[in-house]
């Protein structure tokens, strides 16, 4: 999941990171309030979830409480990269004398957080390790003892960092540290961390991506979430337990495990077709689950067939052939639906499926190729 | 022959009595695994599926019947908690079912587990199977057949779709091992190809991967090197969306994105055959018998 720069900038503060003056607007009239109250030049930042906000026009300057609220007006509603602007963030503005970058992510290869700084900050990070890797400065933190002061220290003396601000840089890099932890994050990035007109550090951009499988107890952080992350289907998915993406094909999938689900995809493409969406109802799913998920395919306008390729293992065939025929007497399906299942209680699954005249093929290629040819109108 | 897991393997089952692990411990028993306690806080002193003793510590289960494996089938809340109570009690080798555990916990979990002489298979994953004599895992026994094709996956069901297809064939296993799909875990691909490399009962090995991190580049590194045996591999996501993974930055530490493209170059520059579907593999394994 993840957090708006302004959640993740506040999240940061609660740690002791400075961060400019600001607040949340949602009206061009708040914009103005807002910049009214800080009596100085203000910027105003777009606030959704996707990078290139300032290329796309999302991010302006406004001298005056008047040009707070005209920009607001400007930005808000505003279309980037698909999303509708329906909050922006009015800071103070920053006098910037110099960008830095500091970032904390999770290094599955070390199994460890790797913390970066870089001179080259306000940049993308990844521009950086291509052109110019050796301005990259990075330490593992140990994980039962934390990110400890002398790697804090590493980092500010490796980047180069004026001596007086080495103090500074020191204790924002273990807050951030200590903010991704217990924030349960797998990124948290102060891009850029400047240097201010006050010869202050100050963390003026701010991202943070949550391990999802920590959500549970991080209350207050889920509560955050921007419902406009995902598509609406996504959320109802992710809401009944369902791992789902739309993508832009005519076959819906349905798949028990993310591997096989893209292996499924990898396969539909391979035949000749598309699919509509990856869509895994994991490990262990009951009949409520598969209902749920055809649910959500059969919805889909574009579908002309539907795939359903389950291999029981922790989930059960029989399982999945009970929400399945619950979903065929409960919604109206219109498009062919072929089933694939074996593993962990098959043949209760097939006798299920064949009660209410579903066919069922053994093979996996040979269930794409039906699949295909059906949302081709060439009969299931 | 095999790895991990045969006829000596004394299994103990932590969750026993929960829905899962109690029908999967049945599952194995049917398999014929050798299942030898339960170990369910509360739940001491009961008996479990099959005259399954129960206990409420794993190292009072370890005592009692020696078992040398467990499987952890508790929910995400309590399962760090589990698999270091056995790791604790010494047992040689945990197999952690439960998904949905956070990457800091297993973070954490994994450095204390490195100080002790257990190995760990998952979170997240399968289990293992050494067909014909011992199932550790979720995986339906029936499809697998005993033979000399190792198996390192880090999907579930996938996995099983390429089993289906090699014993349809009837190219049997040595022993086909899930590794798991999270980021933080135990075993990974460079371990358990060491372990086949090793194993005589082992001719050659199919790897099974997938998008995300750069496992099978570290692989494919081993096997240029040191491996002996032919490898086999299909990478799953070829299609996969992007955007969906994880930040640039997590790209940049392990040295690319992480794309099916990637994985598929790094393991064919040193020799390994690529599938495009989990059927073919069994079709590319049949040329190196």
């Amino acid at each position: 999941m993840k957090l708006h720069e302004y959640q993740s900038k506040r999240v940061f503060a609660q740690y002791g990171v400075p961060i400019p003056n600001g607040e949340v607007a949602t009206t061009p009239s708040q914009a103005r309030a807002i910049a009214d109250r800080i009596g100085k030049p203000v910027v105003i930042k777009s606030q959704v979830l996707v990078g290139g906000r300032g290329k796309a026009g999302g991010i302006k300057l406004a001298r005056t409480p008047d040009e707070a609220e005209e920009v607001a007006g400007h930005i808000l509603g505003m279309d980037i990269k698909g999303l509708t602007v329906k909050q922006v963030l009015v800071d103070e503005a920053a006098d910037i004398r110099s960008e830095i970058y500091l970032g904390a992510v999770l290094d599955r290869s070390a199994r460890k957080v790797a913390i970066m700084a870089s001179s080259e900050g306000g940049v993308e990070i990844e521009e950086v390790a291509a052109q110019t890797p050796e301005k990259i400065v990075t330490v593992h933190a140990h994980p039962l003892l934390g990110m400890q002061g002398f790697q804090a220290r590493q980092l500010a003396y490796g980047i180069g960092l004026p001596k007086e601000h080495i103090a500074a840089f020191t204790r924002i890099a273990l807050s951030l540290y200590q903010a991704f932890v217990e924030s349960d994050a797998s990124l948290a990035e102060i891009n850029p961390l400047v240097i201010n007109g006050d010869n202050q550090l100050q963390a003026v951009d701010g991202k943070i991506l949550l391990d999802d499988s920590a959500l549970p107890r991080q209350e207050q952080l889920a509560a955050l979430r921007d419902p406009d992350e995902d598509s609406p289907t996504e959320t109802e998915a992710r809401e009944s337990g369902l791992s789902y993406i739309d993508l832009d094909g005519e076959i819906g999938c349905m798949v028990n495990g993310a591997g096989l689900a893209m292996a499924t995809m990898d396969i539909i493409k391979l035949y000749g077709g598309n699919p509509a969406n990856f869509l895994d109802i994991g490990g262990g799913a009951g009949a409520d689950k598969v209902l749920a998920a055809l649910r959500i395919i059969l919805r889909d306008a574009r579908v002309k067939a539907v795939l359903i390729n389950i291999f029981g293992g922790i989930t059960r065939c029989d399982e999945v052939a009970n929400g399945i025929v619950e979903a065929i007497n409960s919604l109206s399906v219109e498009v062919p639906i072929v089933v694939r299942m074996v593993g962990v209680n098959e043949d209760e699954g097939r006798q299920i499926l064949a009660a209410s005249n579903l066919p069922s093929a053994n093979r996996l290629s040979e269930a794409v190729q039906m699949a295909v040819a059906a949302a081709k109108g060439e009969g299931a | 022959m095999s790895i991990l897991v045969d006829n000596e393997t004394r299994l103990l089952v932590q969750g026993i009595t929960g829905s899962q692990g109690a029908f999967h411990a049945q599952q194995m028993i049917q398999y014929g695994t050798n299942v030898v306690a339960g170990a369910v806080p509360g739940r001491g002193g009961q008996w479990a599926v099959g005259n399954t003793p129960v206990f409420d510590t794993v190292h009072e289960a370890v005592a009692t019947t020696d078992a040398n494996a467990s499987i952890i089938f508790v929910p995400a809340a309590f399962a760090v908690d589990a698999l270091l109570e056995a790791a604790d009690a010494g047992v040689a080798l945990i197999v952690c079912i439960t998904e949905n555990i956070p990457a800091l916990d297993m973070a954490r979990a994994r450095a204390f587990i490195d100080s002790t002489d257990s190995l760990l298979i998952g979170p997240n994953c399968p289990g293992l199977i050494s067909p014909g004599s011992a199932k550790v895992g979720i995986m339906a026994g029936h499809i697998h057949t005993p033979g000399n094709v190792g198996i390192v996956s880090r999907s579930g069901t996938l996995t099983y779709e390429v089993i289906y297809a090699l014993t349809e064939r009837g190219i049997g296993q040595s022993t086909a091992v899930g590794i798991g799909g999270d980021p933080i875990k135990g075993l990974n691909f460079l371990d358990v190809l060491q372990m086949f490399e090793r194993d005589a009962g082992t001719e050659q090995v199919v790897l099974i991967g997938e998008i995300g991190g750069a496992d099978e580049q570290v692989a494919a590194d081993f096997i240029r090197t040191e491996m002996s045996k032919p490898v086999t591999a299909f990478i799953a996501g070829q299609t996969a969306p992007p955007g969906k993974r994880m930040g640039h930055a997590g790209a940049i530490i392990s040295g690319g994105e992480g794309t099916a493209a990637e994985k598929i170059e790094a393991l064919q520059d040193v020799g390994v055959d690529i599938a495009r579907h989990p059927e073919e593999i069994a079709d590319l394994a049949a040329k190196n018998i």
